[in-house]
């Protein structure tokens, strides 16, 4: 075990938390800005399986890394949309919905892979991964350099989403009006603004969010797409969000919490401990239920009020 | 002089209801005006529609002479005016700042708050009310809330403020405080609509438009008419005001509660020793604004809450820590706040909810078997002698008004009690006739030697019906009146938590 604490070894499962990390992080903002506009989106996994399946035709039909990522936002965008679309205009039950969207997700996306690619026999299609890029100099500091400063490109833009996300909700106006329709939307009626458009505009834009996680499953890891590929990212992205006690800060800490499990247990898998290691792939899932666990005993919660709550303007 | 506001010939109809039918009134520059009107009358709906929220079917709105063609509260805000709704429109989790500021013009796409801050302490200063900006809703009290709404309209520029019910979580004191600020703002050319039931507000004010029905029954000059009038105009008929309490001599204690401590659902202590006695034949009135305890007190006496201490006694029993159905069987009826929410199942139809919690028990049950005979037979009853409007004993209770509701209720426990009845809030919301009927009901129990807890947030009505008035605030009781030595002005002091103002009246 002495192996598990030399320093090239820390220093790759700390990288590799860091990578591991991204696709939680950006699904988990995503997912915030949504609920705290509230609308409980559970659809996170099916919009990131979607978006890794855009990607990945994006990149396999074009060979432009731009292309793919587009691609995986407009499909994390039109998944989105039908989430709101059935919850803000139709109000119907959320959860159903988003469980709905899992299942065509699953389904849709399989399908299409087969329409695409599969013929019997034939080798895996594959397309080219991001390239790792490293910032000049700073990827140069011992250690921290090669953790944070030699990463992928969607990483870095990930980590600078938490800033840049916690600034909309908390420091613009629009932030401060999606943050009141998760808390009492008819604040917003009764001043005369759009509940519904902004409703939208906020889970669009996780959508948004949550295509380039998806892109980073498939562009950003693996060549190949395989059915199934988010493999949980987009629940554990939703116990993130709670973990994270709705909060971009908290949900940089909490995804890196989970992924820093998720790095150790390949590490742990790599160097051949004799422990079966689906022990330690349900790491990542026995913590979130300790965390759901505490979370229930936990003081004041920043929960958004009406998460998942039609509004109905009460007309009668 | 040119109406700041008209409302002509407006009439809104929801599906085949009919909520306003050709209402038409005016308000003046710097007027205080009453919407005066029972439940469902409509004086909400045509509120909403003169705000933007509801759209007019016909008739039309005109500000300052210009017709208003008012399609959302956003032209309403333009065309300035402003509504306090009944139940607040704030968001609990945010700032007094920013609860002010959110969707109007001071909130750039980047919040600039301090200018907003400035301009908001402004008018703050100008009525002479302080806040505190960066404090968030959930710690204020009620009646600073309400200024947080007012503000907001204020804010906005309102000329004039639209008030939903103002005084119903106010203490008397705070009340008064409330008039005499509208008094400033009326003395600086804005206008006040108030929609009220309560004499005392209304009669402040310049001049009352009765609503009956959807119908407006006319303008009168507030000076020129008195309550009588008004509610002649209101109901329709004469109604005694006054109820009548004879006297009847108390009994022994019925229902002995000890330094009783609970908490709300969250834990926060709610309940911090309450000591309090009531006797058969003998109704007991709880005064206190909304939220300092009532409810938790309710549910830990009918054993709906866990107490965290003290001791419940039912006629000379130990119920402390008693399932409510053991309670109830012993002989305590409850009759709950909030009628839709805990003492009713709005899905299940009338005979169901007149025999729940009861259901268990002959006649309504035999070897586990209900008996719909009976339940049906008990039902019929209920409906023809408590004359709930209902087409019959199937109906959904959810699809009934109010007050039938209420009946539903009241049927269903004074069947059952033997010894208490428990009333908490039980005319809120009511029409004149069926609080009439209610208030003759509790005085009928009480001549049958009951015990009777009432809370109410109306002080007249705990004066009209109440031997004795006890106030509560933060959980504990802080002072105790007897019926003919009570005095609304200390009742007042008491409420909004200043104990030295009745220890010196205290009675023992």
């Amino acid at each position: 075990m002495g192996d598990l604490f030399t320093d090239t070894i820390v220093i790759s499962v700390l990288a590799a938390t860091i990578r591991i990390a991204t696709p939680l992080i950006l699904a988990a903002l995503g997912e915030l800005i949504a609920e705290r506009a509230g609308i409980l989106n559970l659809g996170v996994e099916g919009t990131m399986l979607m978006a890794a399946f855009a990607a990945f035709i994006g990149a396999y039909a074009t060979g432009s890394t731009l292309m793919a990522l587009l691609l995986a936002v407009l499909a994390g965008m039109a998944m989105s949309f039908i989430m709101v679309f059935m919850a803000a205009t139709l109000k119907v039950e959320q959860v159903v919905t988003g469980l709905a969207l899992n299942l065509l997700a699953a389904g849709m996306s399989l399908y299409l892979y087969k329409a695409f690619f599969a013929v019997e026999g034939q080798a895996m299609p594959t397309v080219a991964v991001m390239p790792v890029a490293p910032i000049p100099f700073l990827s140069e500091i011992p250690y921290i350099g090669p953790i944070l400063f030699t990463q992928k490109v969607l990483t870095y833009v990930a980590l600078l989403m938490v800033p840049v996300v916690w600034f909309f909700l908390y420091r613009t106006k629009y932030g401060l009006e999606i943050r009141c329709l998760g808390e009492n939307p008819k604040a917003i009626d009764t001043k005369g603004m759009s509940v519904s458009l902004r409703q939208y505009g906020a889970v669009m834009a996780g959508g948004a969010l949550c295509g380039l996680a998806g892109a980073f499953v498939t562009i950003g890891s693996s060549a190949r797409f395989v059915p199934d590929i988010t493999n949980g990212r987009g629940w554990l992205a939703l116990v993130i969000v709670i973990a994270a006690n709705w909060r971009p800060s908290g949900i940089l800490i909490a995804a890196l919490v989970f992924a820093f499990l998720d790095a150790l247990q390949l590490q742990i898998q790599g160097i051949g401990v004799q422990m079966p290691y689906q022990i330690f792939l349900a790491l990542p899932y026995v913590l979130a239920i300790v965390l759901m666990v505490l979370k229930s005993r936990r003081g004041r919660s920043e929960e958004p009020a009406r998460l998942g709550v039609p509004y109905f303007r009460g007309e009668r | 002089m040119q109406p700041f506001l008209k409302v002509d010939q407006v009439t809104k109809r929801f599906h085949k209801v009919v909520a306003n039918d050709r209402v038409s009134f005016d308000v003046m520059p710097g007027e205080i005006h009453c919407l005066l009107g029972e439940n469902g009358a409509g004086k909400s709906t045509i509120a909403e529609c003169i705000y933007g929220f509801y759209k007019p079917d016909e008739g039309t709105i005109t500000v300052q002479g210009n017709p208003a063609g008012l399609t959302s509260p956003r032209d309403a805000i333009a065309r300035g005016i402003g509504m306090v709704h009944q139940h607040f429109v704030l968001v609990s989790s945010m700032t007094v700042l920013e609860n002010i500021v959110i969707g109007t013009d001071a909130a750039r796409p980047i919040l600039d708050l301090k200018a907003a801050a400035a301009r908001i302490r402004e008018i703050g200063r100008r009525y002479d009310v302080d806040i505190d900006l960066e404090a968030r809703i959930w710690q204020l009290p009620v009646g600073q809330q309400q200024w947080v709404e007012i503000l907001k309209a204020l804010f906005q520029g309102a000329r004039l403020l639209i008030m939903d019910e103002p005084t119903a979580v106010l203490t008397p004191q705070e009340a008064r405080r409330l008039f005499q600020i509208f008094r400033e703002m009326t003395a600086d050319g804005l206008s006040v609509i108030l929609i009220s039931h309560k004499f005392d507000d209304v009669m402040q004010s310049d001049r009352v438009t009765v609503l009956r029905r959807a119908k407006v029954i006319g303008t009168v000059n507030t000076r020129e008419t008195t309550k009588e009038a008004l509610t002649n105009m209101m109901v329709g008929r004469s109604v005694e005001l006054r109820v009548k309490r004879d006297e009847h001599p108390r009994g022994a204690p019925v229902l002995e509660v000890r330094d009783l401590r609970a908490a709300n659902d969250f834990g926060t202590e709610k309940l911090s020793g309450i000591d309090l006695t009531v006797h058969r034949g003998e109704i007991v009135g709880i005064a206190g604004v909304a939220g300092n305890g009532q409810g938790e007190l309710f549910e830990a006496l009918i054993g709906a809450r866990k107490t965290r201490g003290g001791s419940i006694r039912l006629d000379g029993a130990d119920i402390t820590g008693r399932s409510p159905a053991e309670i109830q069987r012993m002989g305590m009826g409850y009759i709950p706040d909030d009628r839709f929410a805990d003492g009713l199942v709005g899905d299940y139809d009338i005979q169901s909810n007149l025999i729940l919690g009861h259901h268990r028990r002959e006649p309504f049950a035999r070897r586990g078997l209900l008996q719909f005979r009976a339940i049906r037979d008990f039902a019929r009853k209920a409906i023809e002698e408590l004359e709930i409007k209902a087409p019959s004993e199937t109906t959904r209770t959810r699809s009934l008004s109010g007050g039938n509701a209420q009946k539903v209720i009241v049927a269903r426990e004074f069947a059952q009690a033997t010894k208490v009845i428990l009333a908490n809030q039980p005319s809120r919301g009511l029409d004149v006739g069926v609080i009439e009927y209610m208030h003759e009901r509790l005085l009928e129990k009480r001549r049958n030697d009951f015990g009777i807890l009432l809370a109410s947030e109306e002080l007249d009505e705990l004066l009209g019906l109440a031997d004795r008035i006890v106030v509560i605030f933060k959980g504990r009781i802080l002072g105790e009146f007897a019926a003919g030595t009570a005095d609304i002005e200390r009742i007042g002091l008491l409420m909004a938590g200043q104990e030295t103002a009745g220890k010196a009246e205290e009675i023992s």
